[in-house]
C-alpha cells in the first residue's frame, strides 16, 4: 500500500502510458460494441487522444525537444477535421438508411 | 483558523458541486428521487462554508489576499519564447469571498425551489446535475486567481448555460434560444481569450497579480498603451457576451425558453454576473480609454433594455430586459470608476433579481396548473395580459415581489436605493469630471424608466382584475418549498444586511470590504486616480438622492396612472406612436438586422463554398473520371477488345515484337551511324516487329483462347471457391471488420516480439 502510495506521488512516464492504456481501451471498447454511430466516433476520439497522451509523454521523457507535442497538436487539428467529415457522414447515413445504428447497416455485404 | 484551511474550504466550495454532477448525471436513476435531496443538502452545505469563508476572511484577514497556486504544466524552456510553465490557483480576497457567498445562496435557494417547480419533469435528475457544473463553473470564475481558470470556467459556463437554457429541447424554441447563447457568447470569447493572449505574450503569465504588477513596474504589451487599452476593451468584450451588454446582448432574452428557476440563476449569480466580476477583477489595469468604453456600453446597454421592457407583454421577457438593462447599470458604474458601487448593485440585484424570477414562476406554475385543470392548451401562462388580480390569491409571492419591485426601483429601506443611489452618484462624478454629461442624464432616465415598467408589471400581474373569472378559481399559492426561497430573497432584499443606515451606504460593512483598487495603469492614460474621484464624490450624495428618488416617484405615479387608475390610455398611446410602439415592441429591431446582415452573409458565404465544392472540385474530379472512361471506350472501339486477358496479351505480344523488332535493327545496324541511317534501321525494326506481332496475333490466336482463358478461369473458379468461404466472415457491419483488424493487429504483436 504504502509503495503504490508511493509511486502514485512521483508521476513519471509509466503513469502516462498507463492513462494512455486506459484510454485506447475505452475508445477501442467503445468502437466495438457501441451501436450508435455517434458513440462510435467519440470511441475513435478517445483512441486519438490516447495516442497523443502517447506522443506527449514520450517526448517529454526523452530527450526530444517538442516533436511529440508537435505530433499531438497535429492530431489534434485532424482530429477537429475528422469529427468535422465524419459527422456530415452520419448525416448522410441517417438519411439514406434512417437510423445511425451501424447493426442496421451491412451494405458493405451485398 | 488559518489561511490553508480557508483555502481548503473555498476548494471545497468550488468542487462540491462538480462532485454533484459527476454523481448524478451517471447515478440519478439509483438514486432515489433522482438525487435532488442530495445536491440540495451538499449545495447549502456549500453556502455554510461560503459563509464561514466570508466571516473569517473580513475580520481575521481584512486586508490580505490568500492564495494557493499550483504549477499545472511546465514546458521547461521554448525556443524562442523563454520558460513556459502555467501556474493555476485560487485567490481570496474581499470581492470573491463576496461573490462565492452570493453565488451559493442563489444556487442554494434555486436548488430548492426547483424542487417544487420542477416536480414531475421528465430529465429531473439530468437537470439537478447540470444545476451542479453550472455553479461550479461560476464559482471557478469567482476563485480563480488566473486568467487561464477564468477562461476555462468562463466556457464551462457557457456550456451549462447551454445544457439548461436547452433543457427542454423538444421544442424548437428552446433548442434555438440554447444554440443562439452559446453562439452570440462565442463572440465576445474570442475576443477575450485574443485579450488573454495579448497579456501572456508580454507578461508570460495567466496570474492576476503579476499581469498587475508587470503593468505597475512600466511593462506595456509589445511596448504600447494603445495594447494595453486594446487588451482592456477585449476582454471586456467577453463580459459583453456573459453580462448580455449592447451589440451581443440578444441571447438573453431568448433564454427565457429555459425553465424559470434556471433564469434566476442565470440573471443573478451565474453566467451574466459573470461577466461583471471580470471587470472589476481586471479594473485595475483598465486604461480611461477602455473605461471610456465601458461605460457607453454600459449606458447604451440600459437605455436600449429598459426602453424596450416598458412594452413586452411575456412576464418573463420584462424580466429579461430588466436584468438587461440593470447589468448596463452595473457596467456603466465600473466604467464610471465607480467601482464599489458597481460591485455593490452586482451583489443586492443577485437577491432581488433572482427573487423576482422566482416569483414569476410560481405565478407561472400556479397559472398553469389553473389551465391544465381547464383543459386549456391555447392560453400563454406567462403574457400578462391573461394574469392579474393575483393578490388574493398568491399572498406570499405578491409581498415579496412587491419588495423587489421596491428594491428594483430603488425606494429607500431597500439594498437598491442604496446601490443603485452609489453608481448614480458615481455618473454624476464621472460627468462632472470628464464632461460626458450625457452619462448622468441617460443613467437618471433609466431610473425613471425602471419604475416605471416593474410597476406596470406588478400592477399587471398583481393587481386589478383577473382576465377570466374561471381560470382564478384554479390559482393556488405555491408550495413551501418554492415560497420560502421567495420569503428569503425578499427579506434580503433589506437595507440593514449591508448597511445599518438606510440612507447611505459608506458606513456599511460593505464599502469597507470592497474598496476600490489603485490602477497600475501608466499615470498618462489613466481615469482619475481614486482620491480624487472621492473627493467629488462627498458632494455628489445628496444631490444623486434626491434626483433618483424624484425621477422614480414620478415613474411609479405614472404608472399606476396608466395600469391602475387608468388615467391615462395606454393602448390610445400605443396607437398615437404606432411606430414608436413597434419600434420598441420589436427590440429595436436588432435581431432582425442580425439575421439579414450575420445569419444570411454567413448562409451566402456557405453557398458560395458549396458551389465551388460541387462545380469546381466535383467538375475536376469527375472531368478527369470522364476522361478515363473516354479514352477507355475509344481503345475498346477501336481495337474490338472485349477482355482483360485479351488486352494483357496484346501489350504482352505487342512488347514483346518491338523488342525483337530493336534487337533485328541493333544487329544490322553498322557502326557508322548517322541520321539517316538511324532512321532507316528504324524502320526497318519497326517493320520486323510489326511482322513478329502479326505473326504473334493472327498465328497463335488459339493460345489466347486455352492458355491463357484457362489461368485465368482457373484463379476465377478458385478466388470463387475462396470467395464461398470468406463470405461468411463478410457480415458487412463495420464493426466486425474492426475486430478483424485488431485480431490482425494482436497477431502482428505476438509475432514480433
Amino acid at each position: 500500500m504504502a509503495a503504490t502510495l508511493e509511486w502514485l506521488k512521483h508521476p513519471g512516464l509509466q503513469h502516462f502510458l498507463i492513462v494512455g492504456g486506459i484510454l485506447f481501451a475505452l475508445g477501442l471498447y467503445a468502437v466495438l460494441t457501441r451501436k450508435n454511430g455517434i458513440m462510435v466516433l467519440m470511441g475513435v476520439e478517445l483512441i486519438l487522444n490516447a495516442a497523443n497522451i502517447n506522443f506527449i509523454a514520450f517526448s517529454r521523457y526523452s530527450a526530444r525537444a517538442l516533436d511529440g507535442q508537435m505530433f499531438a497538436l497535429f492530431v489534434i487539428v485532424l482530429a477537429a477535421a475528422e469529427v468535422a467529415i465524419a459527422l456530415a457522414i452520419v448525416l448522410n447515413i441517417f438519411q439514406n438508411f434512417n437510423t445511425i445504428n451501424i447493426d442496421e447497416i451491412d451494405k458493405l455485404k451485398e | 483558523m488559518t489561511s490553508d484551511i480557508l483555502i481548503t474550504l473555498s476548494l471545497l466550495v468550488w468542487l462540491l458541486p462538480l462532485a454533484n454532477f459527476a454523481v448524478l448525471i451517471f447515478f440519478h436513476r439509483r438514486i432515489p428521487r433522482s438525487g435532488d435531496w442530495l445536491a440540495t443538502s451538499v449545495v447549502f452545505g456549500t453556502l455554510i462554508l461560503s459563509f464561514i469563508i466570508l466571516i473569517t476572511k473580513l475580520t481575521v484577514y481584512p486586508e490580505q489576499v490568500l492564495q494557493a497556486v499550483y504549477r499545472w504544466v511546465d514546458f521547461g524552456n521554448v525556443p524562442g519564447f523563454g520558460r513556459l510553465s502555467i501556474e493555476i490557483g485560487i485567490t481570496i480576497d474581499n470581492i470573491s469571498a463576496i461573490m462565492a457567498t452570493v453565488v451559493c445562496i442563489v444556487s442554494s435557494l434555486v436548488h430548492l425551489y426547483s424542487i417544487g417547480y420542477m416536480h414531475g419533469d421528465i430529465r429531473y435528475g439530468r437537470y439537478y446535475a447540470y444545476l451542479g457544473i453550472f455553479t461550479f463553473a461560476m464559482q471557478g470564475i469567482v476563485l480563480t486567481n488566473n486568467f487561464l481558470l477564468l477562461y476555462i470556467s468562463w466556457e464551462l459556463v457557457g456550456l451549462s448555460s447551454y445544457l439548461l437554457i436547452g433543457h427542454w429541447f423538444e421544442k424548437k424554441s428552446a433548442s434555438d434560444a440554447a444554440k443562439k447563447a452559446f453562439i452570440v457568447n462565442r463572440f465576445g470569447d474570442v475576443g477575450m481569450f485574443i485579450g488573454i493572449l495579448i497579456l501572456y505574450a508580454t507578461f508570460h503569465s495567466f496570474r492576476f497579480d503579476t499581469v498587475f504588477n508587470g503593468v505597475r513596474s512600466g511593462v506595456l504589451p509589445f511596448g504600447s498603451e494603445a495594447w494595453l487599452t486594446a487588451a482592456g476593451i477585449l476582454l471586456f468584450c467577453g463580459a459583453v457576451g456573459k453580462s448580455a451588454q449592447f451589440p451581443l446582448h440578444v441571447w438573453l432574452p431568448d433564454a427565457m425558453e429555459g425553465p424559470t428557476p434556471v433564469s434566476a440563476l442565470i440573471h443573478a449569480a451565474t453566467m451574466v454576473a459573470a461577466g461583471v466580476y471580470m471587470v472589476a477583477r481586471t479594473f485595475p489595469m483598465m486604461t480611461a480609454d477602455a473605461l471610456l468604453v465601458i461605460t457607453y456600453i454600459g449606458t447604451f446597454t440600459a437605455f436600449l433594455a429598459a426602453t424596450i421592457a416598458i412594452v413586452q407583454t411575456d412576464i418573463k421577457k420584462v424580466l429579461a430586459y430588466s436584468t438587461v438593462s440593470q447589468l448596463g447599470y452595473m457596467i456603466m458604474g465600473l466604467g464610471t470608476g465607480a467601482y464599489t458601487a458597481g460591485f455593490f448593485h452586482l451583489t443586492t440585484h443577485a437577491m432581488f433579481k433572482a427573487g423576482l424570477f422566482l416569483a414569476a414562476g410560481s405565478v407561472i406554475h400556479a397559472m398553469q396548473h389553473s389551465l391544465q385543470s381547464l383543459n386549456d392548451n391555447q392560453t400563454d401562462a406567462q403574457d400578462i395580459r391573461n394574469l392579474g388580480g393575483l393578490k388574493e390569491k398568491m399572498p406570499i409571492t405578491f409581498y415579496s415581489f412587491l419588495m423587489y419591485t421596491l428594491a428594483i426601483s430603488g425606494i429607500p429601506l431597500t439594498s437598491g436605493f442604496l446601490s443603485k443611489d452609489e453608481i448614480l452618484a458615481g455618473t454624476l462624478v464621472f460627468g462632472k469630471m470628464t464632461g460626458h454629461t450625457i452619462i448622468p442624464i441617460v443613467a437618471f432616465f433609466v431610473a425613471g424608466l425602471t419604475a416605471f415598467y416593474m410597476f406596470r408589471l406588478l400592477i399587471l400581474v398583481f393587481l386589478g382584475k383577473h382576465a377570466n373569472e374561471q381560470r382564478i378559481e384554479h390559482i393556488h399559492e405555491s408550495p413551501a418549498v418554492m415560497t420560502i426561497p421567495l420569503v428569503v430573497f425578499a427579506v434580503l432584499s433589506f437595507f440593514i444586511f449591508f448597511s445599518f443606515n438606510p440612507f447611505n451606504a459608506s458606513s456599511g460593512w460593505f464599502e469597507h470590504a470592497v474598496e476600490r483598487p489603485e490602477f497600475v495603469v501608466p499615470a498618462s492614460v489613466a481615469a482619475a486616480s481614486t482620491a480624487q474621484f472621492e473627493g467629488v464624490l462627498h458632494g455628489m450624495h445628496t444631490p444623486a438622492m434626491l434626483i433618483s428618488l424624484t425621477v422614480v416617484l414620478i415613474g411609479i405615479a405614472l404608472s399606476f396612472g396608466t395600469y391602475y387608475w387608468k388615467k391615462i390610455n395606454a393602448d390610445a398611446l400605443a396607437q398615437k406612436f404606432s411606430w414608436l410602439y413597434k419600434f420598441l415592441y420589436n427590440k429595436w429591431y436588432i435581431d432582425e438586422i442580425y439575421e439579414a446582415i450575420i445569419v444570411n452573409g454567413t448562409k451566402v458565404f456557405s453557398r458560395i463554398l458549396g458551389w465551388i465544392d460541387s462545380t469546381i472540385v466535383d467538375g475536376v474530379v469527375n472531368g478527369v473520371a470522364k476522361l478515363t472512361v473516354g479514352i477507355a471506350h475509344g481503345v475498346q472501339k477501336t481495337w474490338k477488345l472485349q477482355s482483360l486477358p485479351a488486352i494483357l496479351y496484346i501489350i504482352a505480344t505487342a512488347l514483346l515484337s518491338l523488342y525483337i523488332g530493336w534487337e533485328a535493327m541493333l544487329l544490322f545496324i553498322p557502326d557508322t551511324s548517322s541520321v539517316l541511317i538511324v532512321i532507316e534501321y528504324g524502320i526497318l525494326g519497326l517493320a520486323v516487329s510489326a511482322l513478329t506481332f502479326f505473326l504473334f496475333y493472327k498465328g497463335v490466336g488459339g493460345f489466347d483462347t486455352t492458355i491463357i482463358d484457362g489461368v485465368v478461369n482457373l484463379v476465377a473458379s478458385v478466388s470463387g471457391l475462396l470467395g464461398l468461404v470468406v463470405r461468411r466472415l463478410q457480415t458487412g457491419k463495420v464493426q466486425t471488420y474492426i475486430l478483424w483488424v485488431l485480431f490482425g493487429v494482436i497477431i502482428f504483436f505476438l509475432w514480433f516480439s
